[in-house]
């Protein structure tokens, strides 16, 4: 009895593993087949660029004031800190860092995941649904080519400007309450960040961590709308596990990226 | 089989499942310029058969000859090719819903041709008249009503004038009005392009005003054929349930189920 129940459960275990591995192929297979079938996307690039528009400046107000907010409670926090060490006057430094480091590509990367690429999957998995990219199939045009790639484009090329919108934002939000509101010297502030932030190290990392996590939450969202089952329930749990799963990615992403970039301060 | 056939399905046979067919050994013809009719209950196979005509599925055994290509033996860009050739009306018209009306019919156009926007919108006009809604190019698909978006779709699927025009569950949902509209616009569009059409349909009394021939299948056979008079004098006990909607025949009112008084406990307490 005891082995029946242990032998069931390992085989559940072990259908969860392969269908996770299986499904990890097939997304791949599905990336590796959109990439080659951008043509359309980059010739006719209007097409994407109208997916700029929805994903990338639809998105800016939620990104610009949420990066302010983040921006205003560094400095606040920051200044706390810093003051009873007497490095007040760091604060800019502090602010700059964490946003262009770290802050500005993963909250920027969780918003756009729950306002363009849920937005996306629903999209096209609606499509499917309401027979659009079937109609589309019969009339001889590849709708992953058509309808996929300028999103997924769109999506890609969003990002990491989304994400340094954000940190800009941040930073004017971190000295709005730093310098205008505590009194912090304007002229340190700036200074001291515009010393110690590095073009390479720091600006260039927190783009390419951007970049990474537009790839991931952009090709998990066109991917998760184009298998999602044909009904309301089935895009309805596509997009809930579009946001789940590109969450969780930036954060993996995240660390790996950081592990890979960490130079223990030896630069 | 006559030679100047638009579509020649040959012992087509198909099963997702061995153990279960959904289409067993199917011989049809279809002429051109005729509308043909195929019909019979929900889940008889026969939108498997369109699927197989569409190339969308390859047969498990036969041929399906479509514009004389074997639809099996080509590979994606024939096939793409081949379909440009071909229109399709899905059943709710499956119009781009972020695309007005007037890009919804432009929409093949630009897709497959590099035609002059000024020649672009001369054609869509055409089409739009044809269907009547030329006044309505500006609205967006949910601005119209289920008739609207049907047509609305059908110009689209003619908008490259096809040889070939199919119709999967073109009747369903539509008002009165609606539906004589669209039947006419089959039959109109049919003779005026030269164009061959097939319906694939459930709504027998509907579908049996606008067709030439119908092909009637059930259980993944076809088991009448004829001419809608010939259909509506059949014999066939199963052809007569579904032509007069019968309740009982062939096709049980009651899903198979145990006894009556044992599911309602009956003696039992």
């Amino acid at each position: 009895m005891l082995a029946a129940g242990l032998r069931a459960q390992l085989e559940r275990l072990g259908g969860v593993v392969t269908s996770t591995i299986w499904r990890l192929g097939y997304a791949s297979r599905f990336l590796a087949y959109l990439v080659l079938h951008s043509g359309t996307a980059l010739r006719r690039f209007r097409l994407t660029i109208a997916e700029i528009y929805f994903a990338g400046v639809l998105s800016l107000v939620i990104i610009l004031v949420s990066g302010l907010f983040v921006g205003m409670v560094l400095s606040l926090q920051g200044y706390e800190t810093l003051q009873r060490f007497g490095a007040s006057e760091s604060l800019g430094v502090l602010v700059a860092l964490s946003l262009v480091r770290e802050l500005g590509p993963v909250v920027a990367g969780l918003l756009f995941a729950s306002r363009a690429g849920s937005a996306i999957t629903a999209e096209i998995g609606l499509m499917k649904a309401t027979e659009q990219l079937a109609a589309m199939e019969m009339m001889a045009v590849d709708p992953v080519a058509r309808v996929v790639a300028p999103r997924f484009w769109g999506g890609v090329i969003s990002m990491p400007l989304l994400a340094a919108l954000f940190s800009a934002s941040g930073i004017f939000g971190g000295y709005l309450i730093g310098v205008q509101l505590i009194g912090v010297d304007a002229g340190a502030f700036w200074s001291q960040m515009q010393a110690a932030v590095d073009w390479s190290n720091d600006i260039m990392n927190g783009v390419i961590k951007s970049v990474v996590f537009g790839v991931a939450v952009t090709w998990i969202a066109v991917f998760e709308g184009f298998d999602a089952p044909p009904t309301a329930e089935g895009v309805s749990r596509a997009t809930t596990r579009t946001v789940v799963t590109s969450s969780l990615a930036i954060l993996a992403l995240d660390f790996i990226l950081t592990a890979l970039m960490f130079t223990g301060g030896s630069r | 089989m006559p030679q100047d056939s638009i579509v020649e399905i040959r012992n087509v046979s198909f099963a997702y499942d061995a153990a279960q067919p959904v289409l067993r050994d199917i011989n049809m013809a279809i002429p051109r310029g005729s509308v043909v009719g195929i019909m019979g209950q929900s889940g008889c196979g026969k939108t498997t058969l369109l699927r197989i005509i569409m190339g969308a599925l390859r047969p498990s055994a036969g041929s399906a000859q479509v514009l004389g290509a074997d639809t099996a033996k080509l590979d994606t860009a024939a096939l793409y090719a081949q379909r440009r050739r071909m229109g399709m009306l899905f059943q709710f018209g499956a119009l781009f819903t972020d695309l007005s009306v007037y890009e919804n019919v432009a929409f093949p156009l630009r897709e497959h041709t590099t035609l002059p926007e000024d020649l672009i919108r001369d054609l869509v006009m055409l089409k739009l008249n044809a269907v009547g809604l030329r006044g309505a190019a500006a609205l967006m698909p949910t601005a119209l009503s289920g008739g609207m978006a049907r047509r609305v779709a059908l110009a689209r699927s003619v908008a490259l004038d096809p040889q070939l025009i199919l119709y999967d569950e073109p009747f369903t949902g539509l008002d009165p009005i609606s539906f004589g509209v669209i039947t006419r616009l089959i039959r109109q569009l049919n003779d005026s392009l030269g164009a061959t059409s097939l319906i694939v349909t459930h709504d027998v009394q509907e579908a049996l005003g606008v067709v030439d021939y119908v092909y009637f299948m059930a259980a993944g056979r076809v088991i009448a054929q004829g001419t809608p008079a010939e259909i509506r004098a059949s014999a066939e006990p199963f052809v007569n349930q579904f032509v007069n909607g019968k309740r009982d025949g062939p096709v049980p009112f009651h899903y198979p189920a145990p006894g009556y008084a044992a599911d309602l406990a009956v003696g039992t307490a």
